[in-house]
């Protein structure tokens, strides 16, 4: 299987040249960031505030993370559903933001977002969470840490495991997926 | 009551029971799910998919050898009692013995904290992931068996519960359950295990899925009709093409297993909780 090997920030380049399917390996940074997160930061965007990071090329990858035992960088790591961000999604796409890192469909108008703003969702997969844990060099808390697990965090990752779900010119890779192994039954 | 015949427990070997079985429960993935994976690796003919299966059983090996949980959402803490009605509890309050394990246990154990105070308003973390939710049953006799679960939240969004007319039968079942995991597509994280509740009341019947759902995988349903029921919707759910984590491919669920009860002349409830790959739990006797 061929493997893609990207770095953050992102470009309009490397997300144009990603498609849905392919296997990427990202090293560089990601921000955490979850539902209440992205509530707050959807509300400086709108209030005309400054987010807290800066989100130009940068990937957000949905995740709470377990507390690290000591010795680890951070404790298991995997993704949640990301359809719950879905209503967040778009402006921050808007404001700069081109890449997710989810596990889950995406709504279309999330999707009509990536199309417009090239930017790229990937899956992770959702209960590995101690597999991916191991791509985590460092973490440091950002903002919000009274949020606990839902806290935005600055996660420096390698070699981290992604699939692209959904890339720049409209492609699902869970539509493709299900199109290919339906076995259709007459009832 | 024949004094004799009562058996006291002290409340502080609930909370050591419960800490325990917090602290390890979220590491060690029941041996019924890492049969059906290793299963369903060699059985699996999507290459992604038998890809996603590889990472799926290493992440539990990992989990398992160096004691962290498999998934990062260690869940609300489901605990199912069985008291035995010849038992006295001493020391303290039961249920608060039952949330100080928890506590413990996920402090003590590097766990995620995922509760939060009211469900609409504030959303403040409690910091401890208690309350935990609670059933108790009394049975015979003088044990207290407690069963715990860690139930995630991204798999338990994707449930249903619908009262369907007795008309309905067995085909209405059928289309429910498919459908509510064909909606769930790759937000539950396949492969999954599909827990069934049928009969009962709109209350009992929850529960029923939700008992269900934490059975064992590769156990059936003692009753002949319920087990074959469960053959055939797993097998209909692995034609639905979603596959390891939705990528495409024949493993979309471990296991179906349906749970029953008595019901209204009028009632036909159903109820469809899942759970993902990993699907987390353990009991102790005291």
């Amino acid at each position: 299987m061929a493997v893609i090997r990207i770095s953050t920030p992102l470009t309009d380049e490397i997300t144009a040249s990603l498609k849905a399917g392919d296997n990427v390996i990202i090293s560089g940074t990601l921000y955490t960031a979850r539902d209440a997160a992205h509530k707050r930061l959807v509300s400086l965007i709108r209030e005309g505030k400054e987010l807290p990071m800066d989100i130009q090329g940068q990937i957000i990858y949905y995740v709470g993370p377990a507390p690290a035992k000591p010795g680890q960088a951070i404790g298991s790591a995997g993704p949640t559903t990301s359809y719950r961000m879905d209503s967040y999604a778009p402006i921050l796409m808007e404001h700069g933001l081109k890449g997710m890192i989810g596990k889950g469909s995406r709504s279309e108008s999330v999707r009509d977002a990536m199309v417009r703003y090239k930017a790229v969702y990937f899956a992770a997969i959702g209960g590995a969470g101690a597999l991916l844990a191991k791509c985590v060099k460092a973490s440091e808390i950002v903002a919000y840490e009274e949020l606990g697990p839902e806290a935005i965090r600055k996660l420096t990752v390698e070699d981290f495991p992604a699939v692209v779900v959904n890339d720049t010119f409209g492609n699902d890779l869970y539509e493709q997926g299900v199109k290919e192994y339906k076995i259709d039954t007459c009832k | 009551m024949d004094e004799c015949c009562v058996r006291t427990v002290d409340v502080s070997e609930i909370v050591q029971a419960v800490r325990k079985l917090a602290m390890n429960t979220t590491s060690n993935v029941p041996k019924g799910a890492i049969n059906a994976l290793e299963d369903a690796y060699l059985r699996e003919e999507s290459p992604v998919g038998k890809e996603v299966i590889r990472q799926i059983l290493e992440n539990h090996r990992i989990a398992r050898e160096e004691s962290v949980p498999a998934c990062q959402d260690t869940g609300v803490a489901m605990l199912f009692i069985e008291v035995g009605q010849d038992v006295r509890f001493t020391g303290g309050d039961l249920y608060e013995a039952i949330n100080e394990g928890v506590r413990q246990g996920y402090v003590q154990g590097y766990l995620r904290k995922s509760i939060v105070t009211d469900p609409l308003f504030e959303r403040v973390n409690t910091g401890d992931n208690t309350p935990s939710v609670i059933y108790t049953d009394i049975v015979p006799g003088t044990d207290v068996k407690i069963m715990f679960a860690a139930k995630g939240g991204g798999a338990e969004n994707m449930s249903g519960l619908v009262m369907l007319p007795p008309a309905a039968g067995v085909e209405g079942v059928r289309k429910f359950v498919i459908d509510q995991v064909r909606k769930a597509g790759p937000n539950p994280c396949p492969p999954i295990v599909v827990g069934v509740g049928i009969g009962g009341t709109f209350d009992r019947v929850a529960l029923l899925a939700k008992k269900a759902v934490i059975r064992d995988v590769g156990t059936s349903n003692p009753h002949p009709k319920y087990a074959q029921l469960e053959r055939e919707l797993l097998e209909e759910i692995n034609k639905l093409g979603i596959g390891p984590q939705g990528f495409g491919g024949r493993t979309t669920a471990l296991s179906v297993n349906i749970e029953f009860a008595p019901c209204h002349i009028a009632s036909l409830p159903v109820a469809c909780n899942l759970n993902c790959h990993a699907g987390p739990h353990d009991s102790i006797v005291i």
